[in-house]
């Protein structure tokens, strides 16, 4: 690894070398290195790009990570993982995609991550997407994560995406049963020209299940989102959906929140809320001796947390 | 340390909120107070240059801070706690804490702070300052935020409102304790007679301009006579 691979990985994933325990580390299109561990089981696919994730039944506080990195120009990729959680797990999976680009040409990571949650099975799920390097060849990044959720599962979805990524379109699907629950905590921040267009679909099939998506966004300059999210109650179930977005400069933010029931017992919220940096928070955070640039500063990064 | 000279303000549409305003402002604790839509808020703006005067000057330490924006004026030892807190999505207490203190506050810091307002520490320095929090508990913490900026000058605007629980007396021990560490001037907005009761001065804004200014012997009977009046007979007792 170079150091600009270092820093990407420091980026996305907090580490400056190769991850203790199991893990897989994808480098400029092929697999750098992997391990498993006792309880997780990765497998190269022979098929098509990408890793096969066992998780043994009854595996607790562990992690596995599996970080992209891409630093040559004009990189296009797809890649399949998917992750199989055995029944009663508490694990959690560190993801993220850190693209450096100096060159002229795109370099673009499309991931298609599948989960399949057994009864049971809790996972907390982390995913960070960064982009640097000073070339004019985009950095895209499109996730899709599917989501599949069996009896009493839990699944908690954490992404980011805070700096450099000129384009994402990243689509989340998930299928609730009985009892299960879905946490989606999104936060995006866009500079420059980027766009960003977020998509979540969750059906909420099982009785007592829940759906909790939440997007936090600040679009900067001339850059454009879209916040798209659609859950549909066909049981006895609960869902949230809740877009908050910063607007500033000549930024574009569309919501479209979507709440279908098909069932007289779920109950279902949708909330959505654009605007501008209150003028009254601004002027708090100056009277406290702040300028005027660091009061939004310091409101941004907290609104992002 | 404050001075008003001349100082008025109109509202876009032309209408005068403060009209020629003189006032000097030296005591340890300066009572502002008159009825509703007298000009008291407009003039703790003025001080904090949320606003700007129309016409006259604003001198603090002997220079003149009339054209001196929020952020210098907040640097030059000038804290206004506002009547109505504002909320920050993501921004924890202890953050808001540290950022008033000019430092990272250390948690036995933030604790102090907090106590002194009546606020156990550790339910709060990692709780955000969002919609969760209660008006009381924000108006709690906007004077937790002045004490730990502890500048020369420090303007509160109506701090006893929404506070129902804590004590007035507990209030009034804060402001006393803010005086022994900074030896600056504390002006408090309020119609309270008990905030009244502890000022060296008090001033009685009317109409746009000053209806009295003295000491508080001086200033509250007239002012009491004035509210008996109205309360009982048109005539006045």
């Amino acid at each position: 690894m170079d150091k600009i691979q270092q820093n990407l990985l420091e980026q996305i994933a907090g580490i400056h070398e190769v991850p203790q325990g199991a893990y897989s580390l994808r480098i400029n299109g092929s697999l750098y290195g992997k391990n498993s561990s006792e309880n997780i089981e990765i497998v190269k696919k022979e098929d098509k790009p990408g890793i096969d994730i066992y998780i043994k039944a009854g595996t607790k506080n562990e992690s596995v990570h599996i970080p992209v990195l891409l630093s040559q120009t004009g990189l296009k990729e797809l890649v399949y993982n998917d992750f199989h959680i055995g029944e009663d797990c508490d694990v959690t999976i560190v993801a993220g995609c850190g693209i450096h680009n100096s060159g002229s040409e795109a370099s673009e990571h499309s991931g298609i991550h599948s989960f399949y949650l057994a009864d049971r099975a809790k996972v907390r799920y982390i995913e960070k997407h960064y982009g640097d390097g000073d070339g004019n060849g985009e950095r895209i990044m499109n996730p899709t994560t599917y989501a599949e959720l069996a009896e009493d599962a839990y699944l908690e979805m954490e992404t980011a995406q805070i700096k450099g990524v000129d384009s994402t379109d990243r689509v989340t699907r998930a299928v609730v049963g009985k009892g299960s629950k879905i946490i989606v905590r999104e936060k995006i921040m866009t500079h420059g020209k980027q766009y960003a267009r977020t998509e979540f679909e969750v059906d909420l099939n099982g009785e007592g299940s829940g759906a909790h998506v939440v997007s936090r966004s600040v679009a900067r300059d001339n850059s454009e989102q879209k916040f798209v999210s659609r859950i549909n109650g066909n049981n006895r179930c609960s869902g949230h959906t809740e877009c908050d977005a910063i607007i500033m400069d000549s930024a574009k933010v569309i919501a479209v929140p979507e709440i279908l029931a098909t069932n007289p017992d779920a109950s279902l919220i949708h909330e959505a809320a654009i605007g501008k940096i209150a003028g009254e928070q601004l002027i708090k955070l100056m009277s406290l001796g702040l300028t005027e640039k660091e009061a939004e500063e310091e409101i941004v990064n907290g609104f992002l947390g | 340390m404050l001075e008003f000279k001349n100082v008025s303000y109109a509202v876009p549409d032309g209408r005068e909120i403060l009209k020629d305003i003189n006032l000097e402002i030296n005591d340890r604790f300066v009572a502002i107070t008159g009825p509703n839509g007298s000009g008291k808020s407009t003039m703790a703006k003025l001080i904090a240059g949320i606003i700007t005067p129309t016409s006259g000057k604003i001198y603090f330490d002997g220079e003149d801070i009339t054209d001196m924006g929020i952020t210098e004026r907040a640097k030059n030892g000038i804290s206004f706690a506002f009547q109505q807190p504002v909320r920050f999505k993501g921004i924890t207490v202890k953050r808001l804490l540290s950022l008033a203190a000019g430092k990272n506050a250390s948690v036995s810091e933030a604790c102090r702070y907090l106590s002194e307002v009546g606020l156990c520490a550790k339910d709060y320095i990692n709780r955000e300052v969002d919609g969760s929090l209660s008006g009381g508990e924000l108006k709690r913490i906007e004077i937790a935020m002045i004490n730990a900026r502890g500048t020369k000058l420090s303007v509160f605007d109506e701090p006893e409102a929404g506070i129902d629980l804590w004590s007035f007396n507990n209030l009034i021990k804060v402001f006393e304790n803010m005086h022994e560490r900074t030896h600056g001037s504390i002006v408090i907005i309020s119609h309270q007679e008990r905030i009244l009761n502890i000022a060296d001065k008090v001033v009685v804004l009317s109409d746009g301009g000053i209806a009295e200014y003295g000491t508080k012997d001086e200033v509250l009977p007239k002012l009491l006579d004035v509210r008996a009046g109205c309360r009982f007979t048109k005539e006045g007792v």
